[in-house]
């Protein structure tokens, strides 16, 4: 019936207990095998539906379904950067010896890694409900900074997502319960720095890889 | 909702007879506050809303999470004082999202604690009276007020309620969802609350938030959202 892209979930590059103790196997399993694919799923049916309206010149109906798509879309972006920014703690690439150039951009810009990190986790925490935390590099004057992201909003435009951190309950929960400070803490042990080393250093393009790929055969 | 605060003298003798958290109980000791936010006790036990919520959830969610909300809260309102006290109009205005926020969590949970009931005890069933007039006037039926209701909830984006309201300029009841913590302020009054925080279920039901939604039912104290109808 249409030529609408179908998303589909990407593979982990780890094995679901390939973070522990940091994460557990079955925060990962529910997490990327469930959560993720319900929003590829449910993105996938609005992007048909979308596409249905749009053959048929019905505007407000598109419109009605943007917000839907932000979120959905926004789910399918965030993880697929989350699990790509992640890896086992006995990997080389989780010491911040992987990324050079961030790292003293990061020291440049904070003092140094850890007072960077205490940032980091200060945002987190003072999420209010369900969102993200972000290490990004504006495009525009190229400053690194923290923010924040609510629900399933992607980082902006203008900037380039470097690190998230998913700082939803389901994130969480089954292993830390409400103590989400430790988990903020943890997620450091497991930081892909090496990934995080090339999106700084390469192109917009690099940051969203196959995500940018699917944009392109639209 | 001014009921649940107004009995916060016998809930923070309570509190302090079941071990305060320390900072919390010498806060109260040195600080004067005048109406200062404690837990109140839930009117069941931990357990007694399984199985439609574990005992787990419940302690957490009570002991843990909303006794957070209230010190965050308590926290907020005495650096709001603060900055009341010195004229701090730039500070006092910089503090309403956290006030908002976890004021918003402990009001949120009160009223949700005092609308679930176990089903031994009252809770489940259908509404009566007026409020059943109301829900058939509005939804044909209560069947279909409940279906309308779940899929308010499973619509959230993110974390937040889904209320059963009254309008307070028509009087007309409605069902509408609340981001975060945002309370039922203003134009409109609360009757039921179900939170959809993925920690309101996630032990139990993790990603099949719809079994949740559909067990609450099970344990709604139509007696007591009847009583805020009136």
């Amino acid at each position: 019936m249409s030529s609408v892209a179908k998303y589909t979930l990407p593979a982990l590059p780890y094995a679901y207990d390939a973070l522990e103790p940091h994460i557990s196997k079955e925060i990962m399993t529910l997490h990327h095998s469930k959560h993720h694919q319900t929003y590829i799923t449910n993105l996938n049916n609005f992007l048909q539906t979308q596409s249905t309206a749009s053959l048929a010149g019905d505007l407000i109906k598109q419109l009605s379904l943007q917000q839907a798509i932000n979120f959905h879309a926004g789910g399918h972006i965030n993880h697929t950067l989350f699990w790509e920014n992640l890896a086992p703690a006995s990997s080389s690439s989780t010491s911040p010896d992987c990324a050079p150039k961030l790292v003293a951009a990061i020291n440049t810009r904070w003092g140094d890694l850890s007072t960077f990190q205490q940032k980091f986790n200060t945002a987190l925490l003072s999420l209010k409900g369900s969102g993200w935390g972000w290490l990004v590099q504006d495009l525009e004057s190229g400053a690194l900074e923290v923010i924040t992201s609510r629900d399933q909003d992607v980082v902006p435009a203008t900037k380039k997502p470097l690190l998230g951190v998913d700082f939803w309950e389901h994130a969480y929960y089954l292993q830390y319960l409400n103590d989400k400070a430790a988990y903020a803490v943890g997620i450091w042990k497991v930081v892909n720095w090496k990934i995080v080393e090339k999106r700084f250093t390469g192109s917009t393009d690099i940051v969203f890889g196959s995500l940018v790929g699917l944009k392109a055969g639209l | 909702m001014s009921a649940t605060l107004l009995r916060t003298s016998t809930a923070a003798r309570s509190v302090l007879r079941s071990g305060a958290p320390k900072r919390a109980a010498s806060a109260a000791a040195t600080t004067f506050v005048r109406g200062k936010a404690t837990l109140p006790d839930l009117p069941y036990d931990y357990g007694a809303l399984e199985p439609s919520i574990s005992g787990k959830i419940m302690e957490l969610h009570h002991k843990n999470h909303h006794q957070t909300y209230v010190n965050s809260f308590n926290a907020a309102s005495e650096q709001l004082a603060e900055a009341g006290a010195k004229g701090d109009v730039a500070a006092s205005v910089a503090l309403q999202p956290l006030i908002n926020f976890h004021g918003g969590g402990h009001i949120n949970h009160s009223l949700f604690w005092e609308n679930l009931a176990p089903s031994k005890n009252g809770g489940g069933g259908e509404p009566s009276g007026a409020l059943k007039s109301a829900i058939e006037t509005n939804y044909g039926s209560f069947d279909a007020f409940k279906g309308k209701f779940n899929t308010a909830l499973a619509g959230i984006q993110g974390s937040g309620w889904a209320w059963l309201v009254k309008d307070n300029e028509t009087g007309q009841i409605g069902i509408r969802t609340y981001a975060n913590q945002d309370p039922v302020v203003g134009k409109f009054t609360p009757l039921l609350g179900v939170d959809a925080w993925e920690h309101a279920y996630y032990l139990q039901y993790q990603n099949r938030k719809a079994e949740y939604f559909g067990a609450i039912w099970d344990v709604i104290n139509w007696k007591t959202v009847e009583s805020r109808l009136k």
